[in-house]
């Protein structure tokens, strides 16, 4: 509604005075300090510690537990088995029994006297090599198969064919219709779905299931018509998110049937339903608190399998607080893993550089699960296209969501394979990137997408100098070798569900409260900037209370929708609140209400300025009543959008002789509609681009295919990048006209995903050929240059 | 918790007695930056602890008619700083300040350093020294791209640890070991021995003796300079070190000494590259010759054959950086 949109909308860039300004954040100081509280730093009176007896296989039956010894340890307070005997497990260091101690070394005594029998079962833990002569499968489709269908947005008659001839593994009831509808599935796909037989999926004993073929225009003509055709192999290997702050809470029985927790997690406000699921207690009856949080980047969501059993230990303890946070080599093992993508690639193109026509044949793991395709091609919607993704499950532990889900993967194998074809057409590939761009606008394209792209990638061209330090792919001489890449990439991010209570009370105080959380990236600065600008006020001002479950709820901060939420909650309850204290001090000013502005720390009338009131004046005259306003999203006016873009561009130096790749400098241009906090907007950016070249270059789960144990669970040779080891990192946030507009919009992912495609594709600019895989470690390198075999990285 | 005893003497002959007569029995703490992961882990569990750290003799840097004597508790942080060092042994100096961070070189210790467990995964993730389950090698088997390309034909298939090593065995430097029976001096590349028992140490002490000392002969007119081919600007461990030290007589090399380190069981020192250099010049066309010497019985053990090329360029990158550097000063 239009009068919504004027009552709730975004200031005028020359009204704002605190959104899209360059402000410190207002936790800074306490996390330098050491004064802000993290999940890990929380020690509760009376506390227990548990320890945990982990499978040392990684598919096994439980035969026996026998926890008789550790019960009467002195010390040992209660022991819980999370696993009985019965149950078959699927990845190494999975957990089996807790017990709860009054020290960290009497529980892990305890833990060593417990007595687990297994039998072991056999496991496949490779990823790596190309799946061979698999059969497409012809089961019943599942969920996932269907949702991956829709998601690749397959033609209709491909989907309803696949149905009628495979049937489905699962029943279509009438919520997941309505869902689909809502997402703009057609109704012949639904009504497919609704009349298709519902079958037992067929036991696969292979680690290997084959997607059925998916195509889009006519391939076989687009090759046909390529004057280039161009293929490669890329990938990247499974990752961990290795939070710094490990997965773990503090759980405590308030009294027989009502749960405190403290807990690292980026979901406040999600939890209590986990809880009370799993503990079978009213959601009413959990309290989940957390002040700060060291990382989570899609990894915590979830009150996870040791969330439920830190609460069931704590229960037989009598509700002791009882703590389990993941020791080091669990939290690599067991706590974060991004799915692995391999694929071989073919692009064509004509002389030109139009590209014509794109086949892949993929393959990656996402655990036992096994894992669905990355989005390819990505974002470059080549017309013609034939693909075909084959799952492998594996015993390495399950997935989970990591910064931009399939996005970096995608991504990488993509622009690697459209780099390797400008480098066989003898093309610049920001020209063949430009000359293709029309390719990269959605089928709605309502903000002009492509020409955004354009802007980005010329933008971002001038900041490394693309023009002066570009050269054809292995022109160079000497032991170093430079050489420039470059990516696009793309994202969401629209908001999500958000309550923000605001009170202003007659002293001139104000509280907000949301049951949201700050994931390290500047929440808590967002919020205050937007009610501040609201209400004409300094952000020290304000009291906000976030990170508990028993403020208004306010959605999980995954999927890059948190700022999108919080800024829209907020300001409409600013607006509302600043409105009933207008209403309230109008007649003492001798004006109306729509007549009055909030600047400054004052009130006053707009047309006359001279005529103000300050803040605490104007609170004053509410008596003894405070004003409280509940600001919602989604709400009334239209605050925010969706959709996202941006462009990496990577300058890198390669040791021809070593093999070792060192970053000279990395620039992200990257739009999200309107900046409300801009310098922990580029602070994200710069933590993402550094995420990104630890991607590149160093992170691997590597796993022992004869233990199936992962080898690397430790920050030895799980590397992360150091500060040296970044180079010169350049951010450039797309603001003004065209983009403010839109409102804000979430930024925690894009810019993760385009790293490893431009620095992947400035080491092969730099040296001449393609390292296939990832990470782009030095014996990789050397193995592409003068590919002997023998090593690890041979293909 | 695993209980232990806790010595803490403050002499140095009071150690010995307080020391087991197996291995694994007594551990010696003194940085503890390596000991207490261990401990952590599992992988070692003493009886009892003898924290040397209160032996004051222990910690000081001395100067002897030009050689640097170094007490076994003297810091990886303070070599790197010693002026003393970087006048007289400046590849000593570069190394200890290159090893791991700021952090562990403030603690960790030059005798720690020298007995630092291997880094092997097999190994720190309790399978033993050797690795072996079932009469049969993790290491053959598996996930060996980090392992030993020199000395790998026994069942020990880790790699020493010790960046700084192979630079005091260019050096001629010896270890002074304290025991029962007294002192003895060794040189430090005899100090490092292949195991071939899960019952054996990397090393020449015997369960009872300790590293008091380590002595670095005087080196004027050296020419010396170690390289790491290692992924990360810090706190990395490398795939491949060489440390050189030339002896010159005008432009051609008198003597040299080659010495790799992270490709065998133990610091390998490379006769052959240092016969192929010997009464040459050094150019491009000698260091390529004598690094390529230095790998020519290099062996891969299936995924590691990256390690034979790094090591080579290693070694001839040290070669080169040692031709052109300062030469050493001191005491002539």
């Amino acid at each position: 509604m239009a009068d919504d949109n004027t009552k709730y909308g975004w200031p005028a860039a020359e009204k704002r005075s605190l959104i899209g300004k360059r402000i410190s954040r207002v936790d800074g100081p306490d996390k330098v300090s050491g004064h802000a509280k993290y999940t890990y730093d929380v020690h509760r009176p009376g506390m227990l510690y548990g320890k945990v007896v982990r499978s040392p296989h990684a598919h096994a039956k439980v035969v026996s537990v026998d926890t008789s010894a550790a019960e009467k340890m002195p010390g040992v307070k209660s022991v819980y088995i999370i696993q009985d005997a019965g149950s078959e497990i699927h990845w190494a260091g999975d957990d089996i029994v807790v017990v709860a101690a009054v020290d960290e070394p009497t529980a892990a005594d305890a833990a060593r006297a417990i007595k687990v029998e297994y039998q072991p079962l056999p496991f496949f833990v490779d990823d790596f090599t190309q799946p061979q002569n698999v059969a497409e499968s012809t089961g019943p489709l599942t969920q996932r198969d269907v949702f991956q269908m829709l998601n690749d947005d397959a033609p209709d008659d491909q989907v309803i064919a696949a149905i009628q001839k495979r049937g489905l593994a699962f029943k279509v009831s009438p919520e997941m219709a309505k869902r689909m509808k809502d997402n703009e599935v057609s109704d012949d796909v639904i009504k497919a779905l609704q009349a298709a037989e519902v079958k037992e999926p067929q036991p696969n004993n292979s680690p290997y299931k084959k997607e059925t073929e998916q195509v889009k225009g006519d391939p076989d003509a687009g090759f046909k018509q390529a004057e280039v055709v161009s293929e490669g192999v890329y990938g990247c290997p499974v990752i961990t998110h290795c939070c710094l702050e490990s997965h773990g809470s503090i759980a405590e029985w308030t009294d027989t049937d009502h749960l405190f927790s403290h807990i690292s997690t980026q979901n406040v406000s999600g939890l209590a339903g986990q809880y009370a699921q799993a503990l079978k207690i009213p959601e009413a009856n959990v309290h989940v608190h957390q002040d700060h949080i060291g990382g989570g980047f899609g990894s915590k969501f979830g009150i996870d399998r040791w969330g439920a059993y830190t609460a069931q230990v704590s229960k037989k303890t009598g509700g002791k607080p009882v703590r389990v946070m993941l020791e080091r080599d669990a939290e690599l093992i067991l706590a974060g893993c991004r799915p692995s993508a391999f694929a071989r690639v073919r692009v064509g193109a004509k002389k030109d550089g139009t590209l014509t026509a794109w086949q892949s044949e993929s393959w990656g793991t996402g655990g036992p699960g096994g894992g669905g395709a990355p989005p390819m091609p990505y974002v470059v919607n080549i017309p013609n296209q034939r693909k075909q993704h084959t799952a492998v499950a594996t015993n390495i532990g399950p997935a989970r969501a990591w910064r931009a889900p399939n996005h970096p993967q995608g991504c990488l194998i993509t622009m690697s394979a459209i780099e390797d074809c400008a480098a066989k057409l003898g093309m610049d590939p920001l020209d063949l990137m430009l000359k293709n761009i029309a390719l990269t606008a959605p089928s709605e394209d309502t903000y002009h997408r492509a020409d955004t792209y354009r802007d980005e990638l010329m933008i971002a061209s001038d900041l490394i100098g693309w023009k002066k330090n570009w050269h054809p792919r292995g022109q160079g001489s000497g032991a170093e070798r430079r050489g420039l890449g470059l990516a696009i990439h793309t994202w969401g991010g629209r908001g999500h569900e958000s309550n923000c209570a605001l009170t202003i009370y007659p002293t001139g105080s104000v509280e907000l409260q949301m049951g949201t959380q700050d994931l390290g990236v500047g929440t808590r600065t967002a919020i205050l900037i937007v009610a501040g600008d609201t209400l004409g006020l300094a952000l020290n001002q304000m009291e906000l209370k976030i990170g508990d479950n028993q403020y208004p709820k306010s959605g999980g901060s995954g999927g890059s929708t948190t700022i999108g939420g919080v800024s829209s909650s907020t300001r409409r309850a600013a607006i509302d609140a600043r409105d009933q204290l207008f209403a309230k001090v109008a007649s003492a000013l001798n004006a109306q209400p729509d007549d009055l502005e909030a600047v400054g720390g004052s009130i006053r009338v707009k047309s006359a300025p001279s005529r103000s009131m300050s803040w605490k004046d104007a609170c004053a005259r509410l008596g003894t009543q405070p004003i409280q306003a509940l600001g919602k999203n989604p709400g009334p006016g239209d605050l925010i959008s969706s959709g996202v873009g941006g462009a990496v561009m990577a300058d890198v130096s390669v040791d021809m002789e070593t093999g070792v790749v060192k970053m000279n400098k990395m620039v992200c241009v990257q739009d999200c509609g309107l900046v409300i906090s801009l310098k922990t907007a580029e602070s994200q950016v710069y933590g993402a681009m550094i995420m990104g070249i630890a991607t590149t270059l160093y992170e691997e789960k590597i796993m022992d295919k004869n233990l199936g144990h992962m080898l690397n669970p430790n920050m030895d040779f799980y590397r992360l990048a150091g500060i040296g080891d970044v180079g010169e990192l350049v951010v450039h946030m797309m603001t003004g006209k065209g983009y403010d507009e839109r409102g804000p919009i979430g930024l925690g992912e894009p810019p993760t995903v385009g790293p490893m495609a431009a620095i992947g594709n400035a080491v092969a600019n730099a040296i001449g050929v393609r390292v296939p895989f990832l990470p782009i470690t030095p014996d990789r390198v050397v193995n592409a240059l003068n590919p002997k075999g023998g090593s690890h990285a041979t293909v | 918790m695993r209980p232990f005893d806790y010595a803490s003497p403050t002499t140095a002959d009071q150690v010995p007695a307080l020391l087991g007569k197996s291995w694994g029995e007594v551990e010696i703490l003194a940085g503890g930056s390596d000991l207490l992961s261990l401990m952590k882990d599992e992988i070692t569990t003493p009886k009892r602890l003898v924290n040397i750290k209160q032996i004051s003799g222990l910690h000081a840097i001395s100067n002897e008619g030009g050689a640097t004597q170094l007490g076994t508790l003297v810091t990886l942080d303070r070599i790197a700083h010693a002026s003393q060092i970087q006048h007289q042994h400046p590849m000593l100096a570069a190394a200890a300040g290159d090893a791991a961070s700021p952090q562990i070189r403030n603690v960790a210790t030059i005798g720690g350093n020298l007995c630092q467990r291997p880094r092997c995964w097999y190994f720190r993730a309790g399978h033993g020294l050797l690795a072996q389950k079932d009469g049969k090698s993790l290491v053959l088997q598996g996930d060996n791209r980090y392992h030993a390309i020199l000395g790998n034909d026994g069942p020990a298939l880790f790699v020493s640890p010790s960046t700084v090593a192979p630079v005091l065995i260019a050096y001629n430097a010896k270890v002074r070991i304290a025991g029962p029976r007294g002192s003895r001096e060794v040189p430090v590349e005899k100090f490092f021995v292949i195991p071939k028992t899960e019952q054996e140490r990397e090393h020449d002490l015997k369960p009872d003796e300790f590293i008091t000392h380590v002595i670095v002969p005087p080196a004027p007119g050296v020419r010396a300079a170690h390289y790491e081919v290692r992924q990360k600007e810090a706190f990395d461990w490398p795939y491949a070190t060489a440390a050189v030290a030339l002896t010159m007589n005008a432009s051609t090399v008198k003597s040299a000494r080659i010495v790799m380190g992270h490709v065998a069981p133990v610091p390998w020192v490379s006769v052959e590259a240092a016969q192929v250099l010997q009464g040459k010049a050094v150019t491009q066309a000698t260091a390529d010759q004598a690094a390529q010497a230095a790998v020519a019985k290099a062996k891969s053990l299936g995924h590691n054959a990256h390690k034979i090329h790094l090591a080579q360029v290693a070694v001839k990158r040290a070669i080169l950086k040692a031709a052109g550097s300062q030469a050493a000063g001191g005491a002539a």
